[in-house]
């Protein structure tokens, strides 16, 4: 599904990430885990297509094809979701108005009808059910005076509105205390399924106890320094990551 | 990083779909002034004596007054013997007893701008009073407001049926000696509007003027006064187009409001005056004085404003907080792009005793536009307990426009409450960023967070209108992605 081969990334002539090689199948969940500052949001945010990021060197290729010559949108319409770390305010739009211009941004996109409002909130409604989203914080503008919790979990329902191929977490954990932390982890499990692909940004283990990966990736001074399954993130959670660091560097 | 400047002003080169032309035969006046202007345009209107005496003194008053220049707007001076102040549609020239009689071309105006004036096509529950250059040329559903009580009809109607009112309201909110271009307007005014709400009616319906300037070098000099009796309601909302044209045109409008006790008006303005070329080439100087006037106790005026057009907007709609327990609003959304000029806010004075006013402005800026918020408040001596919130907001578009904020605040009575908030944004690439992840372009995005941020203020707008200004402010964010 996603394949990313010799990626090197720069921001303002700094090279934040240097031949990056991953592979992500449908029906994957890859952890990538890392010390502040290694480049997992730079990943992140690549994928998604964010200005301000020069591609130097490698590719990305999604779906058989080359992502990197796709906008923003066009990428979230062919199925990226990217759940923020610091989802944004839009003052004075409202939550659900806003949801509606994205679902039928998305549909027209694939040539499919707009939802009328009739429909759109019988959507709504069984989608604030899957993730336990409560429909009052709905009517209030995006992301707007939303406590932390609110808001990644507003993040995780848009996931699950959206339906999409390719979800990206960023620090979805982050901020959040144990019980929202496991409300966003069963919202995630909820939406595992065979074509979908996850990949999960993390500077914790902890997240890692509700969700279970298929695969985790240590992502430090801009490159992968160790893959492995679940155990190693066990192993980071023990041991940090300075040994990996020290191991990368010699 | 992010939406670059020529993006985004790409986005906000919007088209100005009101901008075509009619071509229809004027009655026209040479351009120039004098008093013989003056006595010609009162002849024409077959105007009692009163009424030209009040002309003269103004006319009078305005030759030995200046240009006012504190204002942060730069135009070239305007030569008043070069405009012509009066020019009305030759088939008016017997005022149209019905909507049968009124010109074809004229009513296919008003229908393009998406203002029908025939009574099976109307505005649902809305009456309309049309005045295309210097004259009215419709108004809509008076039998129905008759049977309500309430006067409607174009001002130069009212300077002959109802002289007592006019005599004891016209220029008693703005006087002929108020400032330049209102004492300019007191001697030149050629229509406007003229509503009468009587004690304890609640207006039946929407009220609505639709100004549309057509005739080449013509100025629009028009006055509009609302008097509200005791416990009475009603709501009124002006719109305003030009054809674009490379001159600029004049727009020098009064407004009075006169609310008595217990009496309320809402005021709304859509404006969208043609506001010009990119370069800033045409476009209507807008140089307008509107003042409520909350005469009786407990009376209520609000000014709802909505102002996308003009090459300049100078303007500042104000209340007189004079009864006790009254209440003065003022919502504001400015837009202005490319070369645009708009010095706009308002005075709220406090007189009465427990005068309440709340100032709600929102400022948009693109291009090369400079939006300048200017308020007044000032509680006098004997407002005791007067309060006043005032909320100053402005969105920045692209790195060429500037917002300025000037709050002029005066208090004399240590029981006052004042609170002023102030905020300048620009809308962010991570706000762009976040809505194009969900899939809206970014000119959707640039819609939904613009009109968000003037939400506050579309709200006190009357439902058909919310829906028109916002698709007005749509369309003057229109144009090309980059």
């Amino acid at each position: 599904m996603l394949s990313i081969k010799g990626l090197k990334i720069a921001v303002e002539n700094k090279i934040i990430l240097h031949d990056l090689d991953l592979e992500v199948g449908a029906g994957e969940v890859h952890a990538i885990m890392g010390p502040n500052g290694s480049g997992k949001s730079t990943l992140a945010h690549v994928l998604a297509g964010r200005d301000g990021y020069d591609v130097t060197e490698g590719d990305i290729i999604y779906d058989g094809k080359n992502l990197l010559e796709m906008n923003v949108e066009q990428r979230a319409r062919k199925g990226i979701f990217l759940a923020m770390q610091y989802p944004v305010e839009l003052p004075g739009v409202s939550t659900l108005s806003f949801l509606k211009a994205s679902v039928n941004a998305m549909r027209s996109s694939i040539g499919e009808q707009e939802l009328d409002a009739v429909a759109f909130m019988k959507l709504i409604r069984s989608k604030a059910k899957l993730v336990g989203m409560d429909e009052d914080i709905l009517k209030r503008p995006i992301n707007t005076g939303f406590s932390g919790g609110e808001k990644k979990r507003n993040e995780i329902f848009q996931m699950a509105l959206l339906e999409p191929r390719l979800a990206i977490l960023d620090e979805t954990d982050s901020g959040l205390d144990i019980d929202a932390l496991r409300v966003v982890a069963d919202g995630v499990n909820s939406l595992r399924a065979d074509d979908r692909g996850m990949i999960l940004i993390t500077h914790y283990q902890r997240l890692l106890k509700y969700i279970e990966p298929d695969f985790v990736h240590v992502l430090a001074g801009g490159r992968i320094v160790k893959s492995g399954d679940k155990t190693l993130a066990q192993e980071l959670e023990n041991r940090g990551y300075s040994w990996l660091e020290a191991e990368s560097a010699a | 990083m992010g939406a670059s400047t020529h993006e985004l002003d790409a986005l906000l080169q919007g088209k100005y779909p009101a901008g075509f032309s009619t071509d229809i035969e004027t009655d026209t006046l040479a351009p120039g002034l004098d008093e013989q202007t003056i006595r010609a345009i009162s002849a024409k209107k077959n105007e009692p004596a009163y009424m030209l005496d009040w002309r003269l003194k103004a006319y009078a008053h305005w030759t030995g007054m200046e240009t006012p220049t504190w204002a942060h707007v730069h135009y070239t001076p305007i030569d008043y013997q070069a405009i012509s102040y009066y020019a009305a549609p030759k088939s008016s020239a017997d005022r149209p007893g019905s909507l049968d009689e009124v010109d074809p071309e004229i009513l296919e105006t008003y229908n393009k701008l998406g203002i029908p004036l025939e009574e099976q096509n109307r505005l649902a529950g809305v009456a309309v009073d049309a005045v295309f250059d210097s004259v009215s040329v419709a108004t809509t559903f008076r039998q129905q407001l008759a049977d309500a009580g309430v006067i409607f009809c174009s001002i130069s109607e009212a300077i002959q049926q109802y002289p007592e009112l006019l005599k004891q309201y016209l220029g008693s909110v703005v006087s002929y000696t108020d400032n330049f271009y209102a004492s300019l307007n007191a001697a030149v005014f050629t229509d406007g509007t003229f509503v009468y709400v009587p004690k304890g009616v609640r207006c039946p319906m929407e009220l609505s003027t639709y100004f549309r300037i057509n005739t080449e070098k013509t100025g629009q000099f028009e006055r509009t006064l609302i008097i509200a009796d005791e416990g009475s309601y009603v709501s009124y909302l002006e719109g305003c187009t030009a054809p674009m044209r490379d001159e600029n045109q004049l727009h020098a409008a009064v407004v009075e409001l006169v609310a008595l006790e217990d009496a309320q008006i809402k005021y709304a303005t859509v404006q969208n005056w043609y506001p010009g070329d990119e370069e800033g080439r045409g476009g209507i100087y807008n140089f307008v004085t509107k003042r409520g006037d909350c005469r009786g106790d407990r009376s209520h005026i609000s000014w709802t404003q909505m102002e996308t057009g003009s090459a300049i907007t100078w303007k500042y709609p104000s209340c007189i907080l004079r009864g006790d327990d009254s209440v003065g609003e003022f919502y504001s959304v400015a837009v202005t792009r490319g070369r645009q000029q708009a010095d706009t806010g308002t005075k709220m004075i406090h007189l009465g005793r427990n005068t309440r006013s709340t100032i709600v402005s929102k400022g948009i800026s693109a291009g090369r536009a400079q939006n300048t918020y200017r308020g007044l408040v000032r509680m006098s001596r004997r407002a005791d307990n007067a309060r006043n919130h005032t909320q100053c907001d402005s969105l920045l578009l692209g790195d060429r426009c500037a917002a300025h904020t000037f709050p002029y605040i005066e208090v004399s009575n240590p029981s006052a409450k004042l609170e002023h908030e102030a905020t300048t944004s620009k809308i962010g690439e991570d706000q762009l960023f976040y809505c194009r992840q969900r899939g809206l372009s970014e000119e959707e995005a640039v819609y939904m967070i613009v009109n968000g941020f003037c939400k506050e203020v579309f709200n006190e707008l009357p439902m058909e209108f919310a829906v028109e200004a916002q698709k007005l402010l749509n369309v003057s964010m229109e144009g090309a992605v980059g």
